[in-house]
């Protein structure tokens, strides 16, 4: 069943004296319920701008994103938000946790802007899911007092407590050392898996792109399939991106 | 629902993370609150002060003054005529409380001798209509003028030059009329600020006119007074003129007009003091506010990469918005609360009530109305100062404030 789905999408920016900036051109991909895909490019390439619109948060110049066969540009901003707070889980690369609050308090924040029995029953969810992720002995620790592996299963938490259909992880290894990302990564795709959602990893680190079970390759706005062995390949020092 | 209690829940969290930062910005909020609410709490006993002082000089609002001339000779008509004219008028239009009073110099026998005290002769209603405040026993009752010896109130300095007499030991002094009676006190009114030493005294009109030689009574010039509502004031004014007019007869004018406070100054004597000092606590509470707009500001730039993780998770930008606005509306509510607390500990502090409410007999319970203009005044001045960094808050660029 198909999740998501772009087709020809381009986004460019107006520069005021330049020439227009084209960062996105023609990219088409489908993602179906419980697919793992990653995307590997290098800085500049254009992951934050499709990740901008993989997680609804912006509109394409042209072309046509669906979500759940709905047409984003005909959604209003409000329903975007709401979408999104529903069916996408975020992770990020630096965790981007709230200082300040547990990791129960974290892990709750999505459910604040849940409705229902997820809203009122916020903090037991989150805690199973803390539980799910090996974490509810740790549920009361402030981030600083959480490992980089702890932090990032806690950002893992934070972005399945509301049962999102797809999970975007933006170099969700990129500030771990390479036994934790294994590890953590092993993790998401567990608990995506289970949970059924699909799973978007953009990444610069063809290790971790190889977990997944289609790969794309974004270069200079392009999105092009590439086969797994090349990934790995990529892996290698001496080849670049 | 659900969102309303979540931007509460939201607000409040962000509130107890920041404590210190939410305390310091709301100092200047709750001191301002304070202010403005101290200055209102204040206000309305200075206004009751003022206002019962001018009700001691000129009567309560609608006091009405009946006097009576010859146009032509400029004699007066005695007063027994006018008295009676006075009284029955008053009482065919149930008119509850009037008073007659005048001046009189009676003697009284102290034991360094006899020493003349002024004296205010009045009706019993003249405590109630002119706000007579005691310091220790009381004011006349309508008893007190069926009494053989007369009843006096006499003032701090006649009470003490006795002695300061227990009351309840009913203390008399012997006065002199045409001939020397003995008078019971029974009240003591405080001796006005800066007039201590000074001999007065309150009487009876009619124990006066029972004990006043003839010649006393002959040189007298009462005034009459009666205190009525003052939605009928204007009607009975024309009513009293005409009827007193008529009892007097041919060749008398008579004269009825008002003469408290609230017929020379119109509905607000203190409308001046209020603005000016109401337009000062505005400008603190302005100060205050300025102060925590740009708090607010510097902490939602602080906060960019948060706002755009809230968003990342589904919160809309009216939602970022409440929540900010909550924020701010929040912290200065609580400021707010504080700073009403703050304003009654000083408005009811007796050493405050002790020096703006001097002589006042109906001090008045701290004003709701200055709380709730408190609380109001924090409140809006909380959204005022959210409305900007909850404006900068919804034009956060998710992506960008989260890669920030």
């Amino acid at each position: 069943m198909t999740l998501l789905e772009l087709e020809g999408v381009t986004r460019t920016v107006e520069l005021p004296d330049d020439e227009p900036l084209h960062i996105l051109r023609g990219v088409d991909l489908t993602v179906s319920v419980g697919d793992h895909v990653s995307i590997v490019g290098r800085s500049g390439s254009g992951k934050s701008t499709l990740l901008n619109l993989l997680g609804l948060l912006d509109n394409p110049t042209s072309g046509a994103i669906r979500f759940d066969g709905r047409l984003i540009s005909d959604m209003s901003a409000n329903q975007r938000d709401r979408a999104r707070g529903r069916d996408v889980g975020f992770i990020f690369q630096q965790f981007n946790l709230l200082g300040g609050r547990t990791a129960l308090e974290n892990a709750m924040t999505p459910l604040l802007y849940a409705s229902g029995r997820q809203f009122w029953r916020r903090e037991q969810i989150a805690l199973e899911m803390l539980d799910r992720v090996g974490l509810s002995h740790r549920a009361q620790s402030m981030p600083e007092k959480l490992s980089g592996g702890e932090q990032q299963r806690v950002a893992i938490a934070r972005a399945l407590v509301r049962g999102p259909r797809l999970i975007l992880a933006d170099e969700p290894t990129g500030a771990l050392d390479v036994e934790t990302g294994a590890s953590v990564m092993a993790l998401l795709d567990e608990v995506a898996h289970s949970s059924g959602a699909a799973l978007i990893t953009i990444t610069h680190d063809a290790n971790i792109a190889a977990l997944a079970r289609r790969h794309y390759r974004l270069d200079r706005g392009v999105l092009a399939p590439v086969d797994v062995n090349r990934v790995l390949a990529l892996a290698q020092p001496e080849v670049t991106l | 629902m659900t969102g309303i209690v979540g931007a509460f829940v939201e607000a409040w969290s962000e509130i107890r993370i920041h404590r210190t930062r939410v305390l310091l910005s709301l100092i200047g909020v709750a001191v301002a609150v304070a202010a403005l609410t101290s200055v209102v709490g204040l206000g309305a006993i200075t206004q009751q002060a003022t206002t019962e002082n001018y009700e001691r000089q000129s009567g309560r609002p609608a006091t009405l003054f009946v006097s009576a001339y010859n146009p032509t000779t400029g004699a007066t008509p005695d007063a027994k005529t006018l008295s009676t004219a006075f009284l029955t008028v008053t009482d065919r239009y149930s008119v509850d409380w009037t008073t007659r009073s005048t001046y009189a110099q009676v003697s009284v026998d102290f034991t360094e001798g006899l020493t003349p005290v002024d004296t205010m002769v009045v009706d019993v209603d003249y405590g109630t209509m002119h706000r007579v405040q005691m310091l220790t026993g009381s004011w006349f009752t309508a008893g007190d003028e069926q009494r053989l010896a007369p009843a006096l109130v006499v003032n701090e300095t006649v009470w003490k030059r006795l002695g300061s007499p227990d009351l309840r030991t009913h203390p008399t002094v012997t006065i002199q009329g045409a001939d020397p009676v003995t008078a019971v006190i029974v009240g003591v009114t405080p001796d006005p600020p800066y007039s201590q030493g000074y001999a007065t005294m309150f009487m009876l009109y009619d124990s006066y006119m029972a004990i006043a030689a003839p010649a006393q009574v002959q040189s007298l010039y009462p005034q009459f007074e009666a205190w009525v509502p003052t939605d009928i004031a204007e009607d009975l004014t024309g009513l009293i003129q005409r009827d007193i007019a008529g009892a007097l007869g041919d060749g008398w004018q008579v004269d009825v007009n008002r003469q408290d406070y609230l017929v020379y100054q119109g509905e607000d004597p203190l409308l001046s003091i209020k603005l000016l000092v109401g337009g000062v606590a505005v400008l603190v509470l302005l100060l205050g506010a300025l102060g925590l707009v740009n708090i607010s500001l510097v902490t939602v730039r602080q906060r960019i990469r948060e706002i755009g993780i809230r968003r990342s998770f589904g919160a809309t930008a009216g939602r970022v918005f409440f929540a900010v606005m909550m924020e701010s509306v929040v912290a200065a509510a609580a400021a707010g609360v504080v700073g009403v607390f703050i304003a009654v500990l000083v408005v009811k502090n007796p050493m405050v009530v002790g020096f703006i409410a001097q002589g006042i007999t109906d001090v008045p319970a701290f004003p709701l109305e200055a709380a709730l203009i408190g609380l109001g005044a924090a409140t809006f001045v909380g959204a005022l100062a959210g409305l900007l960094p909850a404006l900068v808050a919804v034009r956060v660029k998710v992506i960008d404030a989260i890669r920030y």
